[in-house]
């Protein structure tokens, strides 16, 4: 029998293997996700925990209860992978055979990629550091906070803005706002990478008080003295440093044939085949796609690669309605005060940003709490 | 433009976000010294926007040229 190995259980992985098993009978193929983690992350929520909007275990769950029965679920590090063998190997030694191969471990985070970010800033792009965080605002009495990325590329694009506004918010509510001074900053010359949606927050910062410095590419941090220093030669000292770290593809694929240095896998934007190898696909964070490190894209991007897979397994062509990703993705964009903006946009069509409302605000946080029914279960 | 060995290109040409010149400064943060990083781009504003960061960052610009229905910008990391 043909074996399917999907690496990764998260929002990819997951959505992958559960499509899998929905559409192949079960003497067509074994399916088997293999997972670093025995638990499936809701990542965005991280966003919340700083602010104690957000209990941090209510945002993982077992990965095994999200799964199809019949999709096998291996728990173990991926630490090779030989595409002449057709093998992945992982850490305790084991060597799974595979037909097909689907490649969705993620991204990673680096904080040691810059020196002094380890020691001197905080970030929520983890369960440890986003709790970690919440104590640190909770301590703090005023003064000043920097917020920006720290790294390109980095998951979720708009969460560093996000913050800045939940921010404002919280120290207002604190009544510390009067006696904080908030620096946004970002790696290109306006606050965020998408023209009309820039054009809508910079005036939302600017009534708020909240310093901007654009062109800030972050290169190293003095701790001892809470200094950023940016590749454009420019310098930022606060009393709190919030910066989104740098990333990098799954450590095994760093330098390998299919990927890069970084381990971003070499993908196709449409087919999301892997370059030089016809029986993998890749998805989610791990691609070299310059496209949004978002669980939305991940979404998006499955139905694509279980219809390729398929078409393949069976020796028959791919339905070309659902044969090609076309970029879409979707996100949200919180703007403070019970407000948010939805983001929608695909390689042809750019965003129109309607203005923040309450009612998508709403959507948000209904999505968020029913992401665990919809998405990766492959319902929605 | 003269023939200049370009060693890693991204296709960014429907990459709303986050975009082509975000694309463009993780690739050369990524890249050793002296190498080439080019990024296609359709959208308008990357032919202000890339040139200018370029500047900014001290590295070499070294030109725009039609490609694929869109721009090929092309940068050499100095440092």
């Amino acid at each position: 029998m043909k074996r399917i190995l999907v690496l990764g259980g998260g929002t990819g992985g997951t959505l992958v293997a559960n499509l899998l098993a929905k559409k192949l009978r079960p003497a067509e193929a074994e399916i088997v996700l293999v997972s670093a983690s025995a638990r499936h992350l809701y990542q965005p929520g991280w966003l919340y925990v700083p602010f104690g909007r957000q209990d941090p275990r209510a945002l993982s769950r077992p990965l095994r209860r999200l799964l199809r029965p019949r999709v096998r679920l291996q728990i173990g590090t991926a630490t090779g992978l030989d595409t002449t063998q057709q093998q992945l190997t992982l850490a305790s030694g084991a060597a799974l055979a595979y037909d097909y191969l689907v490649l969705a471990p993620g991204a990673r985070i680096t904080p040691a990629d810059i020196p002094g970010f380890q020691e001197g800033v905080q970030h929520f792009y983890s369960e440890e550091a986003a709790f970690r965080l919440h104590a640190a605002l909770e301590e703090f009495q005023g003064g000043r906070i920097v917020v920006g990325v720290g790294g390109l590329p980095h998951k979720c694009p708009v969460a560093p803005l996000e913050f800045t506004f939940l921010l404002d918010e919280y120290l207002t509510h604190r009544h510390l706002r009067g006696a904080t001074e908030i620096v946004y900053t970002y790696p290109i010359g306006r606050v965020f990478s998408i023209p009309s949606v820039a054009e809508a927050a910079q005036p939302l910062l600017e009534q708020r008080g909240i310093q901007i410095e654009t062109f800030f590419n972050l290169e190293e941090v003095v701790p001892e003295r809470k200094l950023l220093r940016s590749m454009e030669g420019t310098e930022i000292q606060a009393d709190l440093l919030i910066m989104t770290p740098p990333h990098r593809g799954a450590q095994f694929l760093e330098g390998h044939p299919l990927a890069d240095a970084q381990g971003w896998v070499k993908t196709d934007r449409a087919t999301l085949q892997v370059a030089g190898a016809d029986n993998i696909w890749a998805l989610g964070d791990v691609t070299d796609l310059p496209i949004s490190k978002a669980g939305s894209a991940a979404h998006f991007e499955a139905p694509v690669v279980v219809e390729r897979l398929t078409a393949a397994l069976r020796g028959t062509a791919p339905n070309p309605q659902h044969a090609a990703y076309g970029g879409h993705v979707m996100c949200f964009l919180e703007v403070g005060y019970g407000k948010a903006s939805l983001l929608d946009f695909d390689y042809g069509r750019p965003p129109q940003v309607a203005a923040p409302n309450p009612i998508v605000h709403y959507q948000k946080m209904v999505f968020n709490k029913a992401y665990w029914y919809l998405v990766p279960t492959g319902v929605a | 433009m003269e023939t200049i060995t370009i060693n890693k290109e991204i296709d960014a040409r429907g990459s709303f976000c986050p975009g082509p010149l975000m694309a463009l400064i993780g690739a050369v943060k990524a890249a050793q010294v002296g190498e080439v990083v080019a990024v296609l781009s359709a959208d308008d504003g990357s032919k202000k926007d890339i040139p200018l960061w370029i500047a900014k960052a001290r590295h070499e610009y070294l030109g725009a040229e039609p490609a694929a229905g869109a721009t090929r910008f092309v940068c050499r990391k100095l440092h």
